[in-house]
């Protein structure tokens, strides 16, 4: 970020923010905006408790079980449609459509299908998270070099061979940028799931603290929420760099 | 055969044999263009074999077939004897647009054809080596693609067909992505190759010079669908020094008098 001429360190920017919050806070001029610091006190005792940790753990395994199918599912599948034109023929729509769709008008027929547990929660983080993974992998297999393939198999690569040391290799940037992606969803997907839900998890707690009027507890809330997401994606995005040379090589 | 000075290139009738023969090759692509039509051809053991012919002519669809990486709509690829049904050991590709794997080191683009074959890792990368500084690329084993020049990446790629010890290697216009001093270099090097290795080499250039320059026979193909229109045995002295051939009467006559064959087929 830049001012004045002059590079402002993203810190700089973080406590700017934080002491304009505070001040607004401080003037009580709106209810909903207490001060940072209470906030923060709110956020320290907030983690301590059981409810909080439970929730958490809900969510991470959440997270993990409904991205983990998503990948599961979406890198075959996108595999698939990459290679074979009749799959592409069959399903690229339906791809095309859900991956802008808005699926939060889903959940509640996955509510009804799956119930009001966890189950809910971890086919919304699927369905946010697969379609993009979908997309991208068949992208990625389609622009594969055919020279490559061919290459393979003038030196007796086995069918095997040509998807596990070629096609999966060689798609592999665009693979990971679908991840990204998806796991940005999916982590949409684990908070409006909850939500939606509104009896586990996370979802719980903010029914909680927004019907009592718990504001601090609910901006504490918030903001961790949106750590974690902004966290996942930077996690992605430093694996996707370290392969990020050889995309720019494939020429 | 290496005589030079007469002026006459020696012309055979186009009788298969050789380690490889084309018998009747014919190729039509689904979609009804016939890029190949009734191919009979002999490729001597040792020797390199240039295929030249105007754009289009189905040069790098009879190699792709030599390969067995296309099946021909009719007719047969014999290699030592056996009917080709697909790609072997006994032959390598060297590709136009290189095919290195961005993803590996120069080392393991080259061991990768004695990989699939299940060679053991450190032996494959003895080999490896060996043939990366047999191509001038010693201490560049751990480098990526990417931080290759063209002539250096093509290099790999013929690493690679040589590491795998073939006996044919099969090359598209290896040297058509390289600038012209490179190339010519490679031209030099490849005689070397030939000298040194005892393989044969079935090469598909654009260039008459090129062809003349580095190869035993020149097949001339028709424009599509590609037929076999001549034969010459170039009947040249390769192990010379690169100047005395470039300046030979006969290396020069017989550029000329392939240009005024070539030269018919363009409108
Ligand atoms: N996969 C394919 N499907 C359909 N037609 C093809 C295919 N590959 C090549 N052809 C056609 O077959 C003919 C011969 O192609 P080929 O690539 O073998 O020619 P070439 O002699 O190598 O040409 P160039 O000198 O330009 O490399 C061309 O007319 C081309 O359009
Ligand atoms: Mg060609």
């Amino acid at each position: 970020m830049r001012a004045f001429g002059r590079d402002i360190p993203i810190m700089f920017a973080l406590v700017f923010w934080a002491l304009a919050w505070e001040i607004v806070g401080r003037a009580e001029l709106v209810f909903l905006v207490p001060p940072f610091t209470h906030v923060l006190a709110a956020l320290a005792e907030m983690v301590q408790t059981g409810k909080f940790q439970d929730a958490t753990l809900l969510t991470f395994e959440s997270f993990a079980l409904g991205m983990g199918l998503a990948l599961l599912l979406g890198i075959p599948l996108g595999v698939l449609m990459g290679r074979v034109e009749a799959a592409e023929k069959l399903l690229g729509t339906w791809v095309n459509v859900f991956v802008s769709a808005p699926l939060t008008a889903l959940v509640p027929v996955i509510m009804i299908l799956f119930g009001l547990g966890q189950t809910t929660i971890v086919v919304t983080v699927m369905l946010f998270a697969v379609w993009i993974i979908v997309l991208d992998t068949q992208a990625g297999i389609k622009h594969v070099n055919p020279s490559l393939l061919e290459m393979a198999r003038s030196f007796g690569a086995s069918r095997l061979d040509l998807y596990a040391r070629i096609l999966l290799l060689a798609a592999l940037p665009e693979i990971l940028a679908g991840v990204r992606l998806g796991i940005i969803r999916a982590v949409k997907g684990v908070v409006i799931g909850q939500l939606l839900v509104s009896i586990i998890g996370y979802g719980e707690l903010f029914e909680l603290y927004s019907r009592n009027f718990l504001m601090e507890q609910f901006w504490a809330l918030t903001i961790l929420l949106f750590a974690f997401a902004m966290l996942a994606a930077e996690l992605v995005g430093w694996a996707e760099r370290k392969v990020e040379f050889y995309a720019g090589a494939r020429g | 055969m290496k005589t030079s000075g007469t002026t006459d290139p020696v012309e055979t009738a186009t009788k298969p044999d050789g380690i490889v023969q084309a018998r009747g090759i014919s190729k039509t692509y689904d979609g009804g263009i016939q890029a190949l039509e009734g191919i009979d051809l002999g490729f001597p053991k040792g020797e390199l074999t240039t295929l030249l012919g105007p754009s289009g002519c189905g040069k790098t669809t009879l190699l792709k077939i030599i390969a067995g990486l296309l099946e021909p709509s009719a007719g047969t690829i014999i290699v030592n004897g056996r009917a080709v049904t697909g790609p072997g050991p006994e032959r390598a590709f060297v590709f136009q647009d290189f095919a290195l794997m961005p993803w590996a080191s120069v080392l393991r683009n080259v061991a990768f054809g004695l990989e699939l074959r299940g060679v053991p890792r450190h032996e494959r990368h003895v080999i490896a080596r060996s043939h990366i500084a047999k191509v001038g690329l010693a201490g560049f084993e751990e480098r990526y693609p990417h931080e290759l020049s063209g002539g250096m990446r093509q290099r790999v790629g013929l690493a690679r067909a040589l590491a795998v010890d073939a006996e044919v290697l099969l090359m598209d216009e290896p040297f058509s992505a390289v600038d012209e001093q490179t190339r010519r270099k490679f031209q030099e090097d490849l005689l070397h190759l030939i000298q040194s290795e005892n393989k044969t080499f079935i090469f598909v250039t654009h260039s008459i010079e090129e062809a003349v320059y580095v190869s035993d026979q020149v097949v001339l193909l028709t424009p599509r669908p590609g037929a076999v229109s001549r034969v010459i045995r170039t009947g040249l002295d390769h192990g010379g020094s690169p100047e005395e051939l470039r300046r030979n009467k006969r290396y020069l006559d017989m550029v000329e008098e392939i240009w005024q064959m070539l030269r018919g087929y363009l409108v």
